[in-house]
C-alpha cells in the first residue's frame, strides 16, 4: 500500500517536472545557451549598443512611472471595492478586470485612436505640443493600463480577510483616516501590496503587444527591451535578439527572486 | 453620563433601533441584554460613533457628541473578535492610543506597564497577539482601550468568542477590575448570566425597543412583561401564565392547592435538579429544586407527584 502510493507520488512528480523542464526550463535555457555560444564579449557588445542601452532605460524609465502610480491606484481602488458603498460598484469591479481580458493589442489600438492624429485627444494635445503616441507617454499610458488590475486584484482579498474591525479600533483610540491607513491598514496589507507591485513589474518590463502598436519602434527613442528583441529578430541579429532576450530573462529572475524572498519572509514572520 | 435621545437607525428596511432613550449613570456598569437582532450592538455603536443614528441625540459625559466623529469622544472601545493589531507587539497595541497623541516616551511606558500589570499581562510586552490566547487578546484589547483613560469603556459582547471557562473568570475579573477602575462602563450581552453577574444596571432590549431598565434582582423578580421575564431567566408555563420553575413546590402526598402530576424525566445538573412533569391536563411543567430536595421526594420517572404552582410570587406585572 505504501509502494504504491509512494510510486504513484513519484510518478506525478516526474511528469509535473517534465512538464515544467519542456515548456519552461527548455526554452529558456535554450535562450541562454545560444546567447552566450558566441562568447561573453558578444553578449557584452551587443547589449551595450546604444539603442539596446537605451531600450533598457526606456523600460526602466516607463516601469517607474507605471508601477507606482498603478500600486497608489491599486490601493486606492481596493479600498473603495471592500469597504466603500456606492452606486456602479458592480460595474468599478468589472471594469477593474478590463486589461485581463482585452487583448493588449487591442488596447494598444484603442490608444492610438484616442490619442493618435485624427483621434479625440490627439489633435487637440498635438496643438498643445504634446505628443502622447510615438512617444514614452504613450509607451507609459499603454504600460499602466495593462498593468492596472494586478496590485488592486492582489489586495483586495487581504483587505476583506482582515476586516474593518481593526480600523475601527484605530479610530475610537483616536487615530485619523490617514493615521489608520498608515499605522494599521498598510502594514496589514503590505504583502499583498508587494506581490502586486512584483507581478505588476514583471508584466510593465514584458509588455509588448500594446507598447508595439503606440510606440512607433523608433530606435534608441521609443524602443523598449521588447520591442527591440523582435526588431533584431525580423533583421536575422538571432545572437543580438537572443542577447536582449537574456537581459529581458535575468530581470524577470530578479524580480520572481524578489517575490520568493518576500514569500518566505511572510511564511517566517505568520 | 451617557444620554441616547430618542435614536433611530435603520439598515435599509431594518429597523435596528426605533426611538430609544436611555440614561447611563456615572461610574456604572451597565448591560445592554437582548436577543440578537435587538439592537443592542448598534446602540452600542451609536454611543461610540461607529454608527451615525438616522435621528436622535447623543451626549456623552456631558458632551454634545450626536455629530462627533469617534475619534473625538473620548470612549474605549471594546470588539467581539478583540480586533487586535496583528502587527504590532502588546505593548504597541496598548500604547497605540497615546502614541497617536503624541504623549512623552516614559510616560507611554509607564502607561502600558501599570495596564499590563492591571490586566495580567506584565511580562508579555514583546509578544504578538497571534502568540496569545483569546483570553488574553481579550484582556489586551481592554488594556488598549484603557490607555486613553476614556470617559466611557464600552465592551460589545466582549467574551462572546471565548470557552465558556475562561468566559466565567473574565466576567469575574471584569466585575473587579470595573470596582478598581470606576470607569462607567456599558457591556453588550445576549447572556442574562452574564448580564447579571458583572452589571448592577440591565437594559433589556427587543426588536430596537427598550424593554425594561433595572436592576438585576428587580428585573429578575419583577419583569415588565413575558417577553423580559422569559429572557431574563427560566419559565414554565402554568394555565396560561409563566411562573419561575423553581416556585413550583412538589410534594410527595396531596397538600392543599395541590394538583397531581406525573414526573416523566428528572434531569441532574449537580446541585440543580431539573423535572419535567405532566399535569392532569396533560400540559408538561418544567420544575426546579435542589439536589436535597430532589433526594428527599426520592423523585424517579413514572411517579405520581403533587404539585402546586405559585399563585403570585412571579407574576408579571401588567406592564
Amino acid at each position: 500500500m505504501t509502494s504504491t502510493s509512494r510510486a504513484s507520488r513519484l510518478t506525478l512528480r516526474l511528469i509535473a517536472l517534465a512538464y515544467l523542464a519542456v515548456l519552461l526550463v527548455v526554452p529558456v535555457g535554450v535562450v541562454f545557451y545560444r546567447t552566450f555560444e558566441h562568447g561573453v564579449i558578444a553578449v557584452y557588445d551587443s547589449i551595450t549598443t546604444p539603442a539596446a542601452i537605451s531600450a533598457f532605460f526606456l523600460t526602466l524609465e516607463v516601469t517607474l512611472i507605471a508601477v507606482p502610480l498603478n500600486a497608489i491606484f491599486g490601493v486606492l481602488a481596493a479600498i473603495a471595492l471592500v469597504r466603500g458603498r456606492f452606486p456602479g460598484k458592480r460595474l468599478f469591479d468589472a471594469l477593474i478586470d478590463l486589461p485581463f481580458a482585452v487583448s493588449p493589442i487591442v488596447v494598444g489600438l484603442a490608444l492610438l485612436l484616442i490619442y493618435g492624429r485624427g483621434g479625440w485627444l490627439g489633435d487637440w494635445l498635438l496643438d498643445n505640443g504634446i505628443q502622447v503616441v510615438f512617444s514614452t507617454p504613450g509607451i507609459v499610458l499603454a504600460t499602466i493600463f495593462i498593468t492596472l488590475p494586478f496590485v488592486a486584484r492582489e489586495v483586495a482579498p487581504v483587505l476583506r480577510e482582515i476586516g474593518d474591525e481593526q480600523e475601527q479600533a484605530a479610530a475610537t483610540l483616536g487615530a485619523s483616516a490617514w493615521q489608520t491607513f498608515r499605522r494599521v491598514t498598510l502594514p496589514a496589507i503590505r504583502w499583498g501590496l508587494i506581490y502586486g507591485v512584483v507581478l505588476s513589474t514583471a508584466r510593465a518590463i514584458g509588455e509588448f503587444g500594446a507598447v508595439s502598436v503606440v510606440s512607433g519602434k523608433i530606435g534608441g527613442e521609443t524602443e523598449t527591451l521588447t520591442l527591440l528583441v523582435e526588431k533584431r529578430f525580423q533583421n536575422f541579429d538571432l545572437a543580438g535578439a537572443y542577447a536582449a532576450s537574456a537581459l529581458l530573462a535575468v530581470i524577470a529572475f530578479v524580480t520572481l527572486a524578489g517575490m520568493t524572498l518576500v514569500n518566505k519572509r511572510e511564511e517566517d514572520t505568520t | 453620563m451617557i444620554k441616547v435621545h430618542a435614536v433611530t437607525k435603520r439598515f435599509g428596511d431594518f429597523i435596528a433601533l426605533d426611538d430609544v432613550s436611555l440614561e447611563v449613570p456615572d461610574g456604572s456598569l451597565t448591560a445592554l441584554l437582548g436577543p440578537s437582532g435587538s439592537g443592542k450592538s448598534t446602540l452600542l455603536r451609536v454611543i461610540a460613533g461607529l454608527e451615525a443614528p438616522d435621528r436622535g441625540e447623543v451626549e456623552v459625559g456631558g458632551e454634545h457628541a450626536t455629530h462627533l466623529p469617534p475619534q473625538e469622544r473620548d470612549v474605549g472601545f471594546v470588539f467581539q473578535h478583540y480586533a487586535a493589531f496583528k502587527h504590532m507587539t502588546v505593548r504597541d497595541n496598548v500604547a497605540f492610543g497615546l502614541t497617536i497623541r503624541k504623549r512623552p516616551k516614559d510616560q507611554i511606558k509607564a502607561k502600558v506597564d501599570e495596564l499590563l500589570e492591571l490586566v495580567g499581562l506584565a511580562g508579555f510586552h514583546s509578544r504578538y497577539p497571534g502568540q496569545l490566547s483569546g483570553g488574553q487578546r481579550q484582556r489586551m484589547a481592554l488594556a488598549r482601550a484603557l490607555a486613553i483613560e476614556p470617559r466611557v469603556l464600552l465592551l460589545d459582547e466582549p467574551f462572546g468568542a471565548l470557552d465558556a471557562n475562561v468566559r466565567a473568570d473574565l466576567r469575574a475579573w471584569l466585575r473587579r477590575l470595573h470596582d478598581e477602575v470606576h470607569v462607567t462602563t456599558v457591556l453588550v450581552t445576549h447572556d442574562q448570566e452574564e448580564a447579571m453577574e458583572v452589571a448592577e444596571n440591565l437594559v433589556v432590549l427587543r426588536d430596537g425597543h427598550i424593554e425594561q431598565v433595572g436592576a438585576p434582582r428587580e428585573i429578575y423578580e419583577r419583569p415588565a412583561n413575558e417577553f423580559v421575564m422569559g429572557f431574563i431567566g427560566p419559565v414554565s408555563q402554568v394555565d396560561g401564565t409563566l411562573v419561575r420553575p423553581h416556585d413550583i413546590a412538589l410534594s410527595d402526598k396531596p397538600v392543599d392547592g395541590a394538583e397531581k402530576a406525573t414526573v416523566q424525566r428528572v434531569v441532574h445538573l449537580g446541585f440543580e435538579v431539573r423535572a419535567e412533569l405532566i399535569r392532569g391536563t396533560g400540559e408538561s411543567v418544567v420544575a426546579q429544586l435542589t439536589k436535597s430536595e430532589a433526594d428527599a421526594l426520592d423523585l424517579r420517572d413514572g411517579e405520581t407527584i403533587w404539585l402546586r404552582s405559585p399563585t403570585r410570587s412571579a407574576e408579571p406585572l401588567s406592564a
